[in-house]
């Protein structure tokens, strides 16, 4: 008989014969293991790493990997600082009852935060392991050295014994400190980072090669005996009231188990599922529409924000005197940028799957957030906590607050409901309609140059159409619960961006709002998280802006830039002004910039080719891209052929796997930037499918993308230099990039993503290009 | 409902289902296999794809009653022997997924694809390519993958010649 993970940590630290870790927690589909499910105790060394007697080492982490190789990352650093080899290491993330509550994914923390308790858990592994083999070989830990789980005494390596030997299947029963799990802590050191072997290594993702050959077991792919299928049936217009449902139209569907309806919210269950897609299609319902128009369409979508009496505004953040500057200036530059609502889309529609069985329920979901989840549901469904656990598993990455919260509540409803496990997953049109959406912007901005062309004011004010972003998980924000009237009792207040660089402009002031739409709940243009939830807007106006101001002043736009970033010599503890510089300087070499003013002379042919540069930073992690284009003056269509991304993030974990995530984060903003727009008329969203909401495809794809990894820290080699976080920072000034190519290539400036094919036609006609 | 015979990579395999059901949810709700997915139901996306008769499917909009004895081939299907299609094998040395969900329908369609071309173009590989998608944007890893496929699959064509040639010099 195997143990399971609570088995183990139940016991004492007596041997566990059999123990298995990761294949019987993660793969217990009956979801029948017994509860309750207490939280982990952080503080016990047991609670993240477990240690078996053949000496290989499996970590507990309570994140979530989104395909962007931070379980394979964690496995590096912790190995590391134990001194374990990689491939005697694995890892199981965001399995409630089995990870301590890190919080699951988000704000591209995994390494920039969380790697430092899970590095000081496996330091104190270490020590502890270090001070038993010191009685075990009775020497001195001084004495001792560690390679490859293996203690030797340093001067007779024939006495020696393994980690297996000193731990396997025993608990540590070391208490650990810290003030919250952030902090948790042991007694030892973490190691100087150039001590580090498996860091900055490239081992292969190990999630891969089960993705290659079809044998991984995803969220979608959990059954169970007797478990029915669901399907949502969604109200027609926003804002609709439910009437009356006439069952009858369902009666011919075989299979039918059951039509649940509470408020609002409407699904049908069946025994297969096909047969639920028909029932749900076949479902008469009465719905009652609303008096007043939900929101306005989206081709009035940029009026309505522009006059709109903002719900929240931020106090203006102001240096020097951004109104007298502009007065003197020499020539004042204006111009306003609109970017559109944008869509996760998920490549696999929103699902769960929950288990009741035991009088508990086990919830099956790639949800990045499965603590907050749990936490959600207890207090939707009023289960105790303790009664329920998240199965994390992987699933179809959507980057940000998803529909995938949705359908985990859906279940778990549903499960509790019929009494019997349900899986529900939503239909395309559900999931490009009603999935949440990233924040439309208009973003205004005004630059004052002197007479030498100077950036001598600055003033940017930006609106973002949000009426608060969505929490993640809350028992009031998920769409079955405000279909059903369950509600915050007032929105959050939201927030838009501001410019993220590090120029030195001596006047400037910055300003921000958030405007609501009319329908404020159980509304398909609700907006949660997606992608560095504001900057790729933000980052479009301001950066765009910039590039006005180069061109306005007839300066070079990497030199007008740096010119920027050098005037001061201030920086800030993360020194993200030399790494700034050190990141404009590394695009632009890798790119071979020429330096002059956009626009180049127009080409004579068809195709019309620029360059254009753009730079952010998030949190401590710094971006500076460049992309060439080409634009068909024929056609409108425009292809990003190539693009240069210098990217500072400080130590690097695995580099492969990094350039494979600033790849996809990069043509993610390629596909926003040219292609992503949600579509609505005043009562609903119009973007239901791929055809609907078109995306990037192969055709697009760029001849080279070249990754610059950049460490501008000016102390490079520093044995603490800082793993900061990497998924989202890269995904920001690519719009910007293009839009900038694009003036160089034609002298047209184009503010309102996305550049689609018809509109910089229309664009190149007016301006006769 | 009705009994459908299916072969499914080289196995039949009997089912009871009505037959307009589409051969998605069969594959993967009755014969348990996790490489075709759901992603769109339209035939838009891809990541339900299968291999019927030399031919991409996308098994979402297709009838089980009407692929009744022809030989489906999924993802679970194309290693041979043990070993890993070298389409698949490219996949891991270029490290194409992110999440991975679409990869089924672009390891599959490229699949079609080399079986017909085993040296497309970079033009062709766009374009035989161009409808299916990947949300978590792989598209240049994936064309990377696909020549470096072609290029095994070259290599080993010229091994397996020569070796023939070696055996007919040799009787």
């Amino acid at each position: 008989m195997t143990a399971t993970r609570r088995d183990f940590l139940k016991t004492s630290g007596a041997l566990v014969v059999g123990l298995t870790v990761a294949g019987d927690i993660v793969l217990d589909a009956q979801g029948t293991a017994a509860g309750p499910y207490p939280d982990l105790d952080y503080k016990q060394l047991d609670s993240w790493i477990v240690i078996r007697p053949d000496n290989t080492a499996t970590f507990f982490v309570g994140k979530t990997d989104l395909g962007q190789g931070t379980g394979t990352a964690f496995r590096q650093i912790m190995a590391d600082e134990l001194d374990m080899p990689y491939d005697k290491t694995s890892c199981v993330m965001g399995v409630t009852d089995v990870t301590v509550d890190q919080g699951g994914s988000g704000g591209s923390d995994a390494l920039q935060t969380d790697g430092y308790p899970m590095r000081r858990v496996a330091a104190e592994a270490r020590r502890v392991l270090l001070e038993m083999a010191a009685a075990r070989l009775g020497v001195p830990v001084a004495q001792l050295t560690v390679s490859d789980g293996v203690v030797a005494v340093t001067t007779d390596s024939s006495k020696r014994v393994t980690y297996g030997e000193l731990i396997g299947g025993r608990k540590f029963n070391t208490t650990l400190t810290g003030s919250n799990i952030n902090a948790t802590t042991g007694a030892a050191r973490l190691k100087d980072v150039n001590q580090f072997k498996i860091v900055g290594q490239s081992p292969q993702r190990y999630d891969i090669p089960a993705k290659v050959d079809g044998s991984l077991k995803w969220a979608v792919d959990v059954k169970v005996p007797g478990m029915l299928h669901a399907r949502n049936v969604k109200p027609p217009v926003a804002g609709a009231t439910l009437v009356s449902i006439d069952e009858s139209s369902v009666g011919n569907v075989p299979g039918l188990v059951k039509v649940v309806s509470k408020g609002n919210y409407v699904a049908v269950v069946c025994e297969r599922e096909e047969q639920a897609i028909q029932a749900a299609r076949q479902l008469k319902v009465n719905w009652q529409k609303p008096t007043t128009a939900a929101f306005p369409s989206s081709e009035d979508l940029y009026g309505f924000i522009r006059t709109a009496k903002p719900t929240s505004s931020t106090p203006p953040s102001i240096v020097g005197n951004p109104d007298a500057a502009m007065m003197t200036a020499a020539k004042v530059v204006e111009a306003e940028y609109e970017i559109p609502f944008q869509g996760h889309t998920s490549i696999g529609p929103a699902h769960a799957m929950a288990d009741p069985s035991n009088n508990q329920l086990t919830i099956y979901s790639n949800d990045m957030k499965s603590y907050g989840m749990r936490e959600g549901i207890a207090a939707f469904l009023q289960i105790p906590k303790d009664r329920i656990r998240v199965v994390w598993m992987e699933g179809p990455q959507a980057y940000g607050r998803t529909a995938a919260d949705d359908a985990g509540f859906e279940a778990a409803y549903l499960a509790k409901e019929l009494g019997r496990p349900v899986r529900v997953q939503w239909m395309r049109n559900e999931e490009t309609a009603w999935d949440t959406k990233g924040p439309a912007f208009v973003v205004k901005a005004r630059g004052g140059l002197d007479a030498q062309g100077n950036l001598i004011a600055f003033d940017y004010d930006a609106r973002a159409a949000d009426f608060g972003h969505l929490g993640y998980n809350e028992a009031d924000t998920v769409l079955i619960a405000q279909l059903m009237g369950i509600r915050p009792s007032s929105p959050n207040r939201g927030s838009s961006a501001v410019p993220n660089e590090m120029y030195a402009i001596p006047n400037r002031r910055v300003t921000t709002h958030v405007v609501s739409l009319p329908t404020v709940w159980e509304t398909p243009l609700r907006t949660g998280n997606l992608r560095d939830p504001n900057g790729p807007q933000s980052t479009f106006g301001s950066e765009s802006f910039i590039d006005e101001l180069a061109a306005a002043a007839k300066v070079d736009a990497v030199e007008f830039r740096m010119k920027l970033l050098t005037s001061s010599k201030d920086d800030d503890s993360g020194f993200k002004r030399a790494r700034s510089i050190a990141c404009l300087k590394a695009a632009a070499d890798a790119f071979k910039w020429d330096t002059r003013p956009s626009p180049k002379r127009l080409d004579s042919g068809d195709i019309l080719t620029g360059r254009g540069i753009a730079y952010t930073y998030r949190s401590q992690t710094v971006v500076a891209q460049i992309a060439e284009v080409e634009v068909n003056r024929r056609t409108g269509r425009v292809w990003v052929k190539r693009i240069v991304c210098a990217h500072d993030c400080g130590l690097v974990i695995n580099p492969e796997a990094l350039r494979r995530t600033l790849e996809g984060g990069v043509l993610h903003s390629v596909s926003r930037t040219l292609h992503e727009e949600v579509r609505f008329d005043t009562e609903k969203v119009t973007s239901v499918d791929w055809a609907t909401y078109p995306t990037m495809t192969h055709l697009d794809t760029p001849e080279s993308i070249e990754i610059i990894i950049v460490n501008g820290d000016p102390n490079p080699k520093r044995p603490d230099l800082p793993h900061y976080g990497a998924g989202e920072t890269v995904c920001k000034p690519t719009l910007a990039a293009i839009a900038n190519a694009i003036f160089d290539a034609t002298g047209v400036r184009l503010r309102r993503v996305p550049f689609r094919n018809e509109r910089v036609l229309a664009a190149l006609k007016t301006a006769r290009v | 409902m009705a009994s459908i015979t299916l072969r499914v990579n080289g196995t039949s395999r009997m089912v009871d289902v009505d037959p307009a059901t589409p051969l998605l949810y069969v594959l993967r709700n009755d014969l348990d296999l996790h490489g075709p997915r759901f992603g769109c139901g339209l035939g838009q996306c891809g990541a339900c794809t299968v291999i019927i008769k030399g031919e991409a499917v996308r098994s979402c909009i297709r009838p089980v009653s009407t692929v009744a004895g022809a030989e489906i081939t999924t993802l679970e299907g194309i290693a041979q022997n043990g070993k890993l299609h070298p389409l698949q094998q490219a996949w891991i040395d270029e490290q194409v997924p992110a999440c991975g969900f679409c990869q089924n329908g672009q390891i599959l369609t490229a699949k079609a694809l080399l079986d017909k071309n085993p040296t497309p173009t970079d033009a062709q590989i766009r374009q035989g390519m161009a409808n299916t998608l990947c949300r978590c944007m792989t598209y240049y890893r994936i064309q990377s993958a696909i020549k470096r496929a072609s290029k095994t699959i070259a290599s080993s064509k010229t091994i397996a010649t020569a070796s023939r040639v070696e055996s007919e010099v040799i009787a």
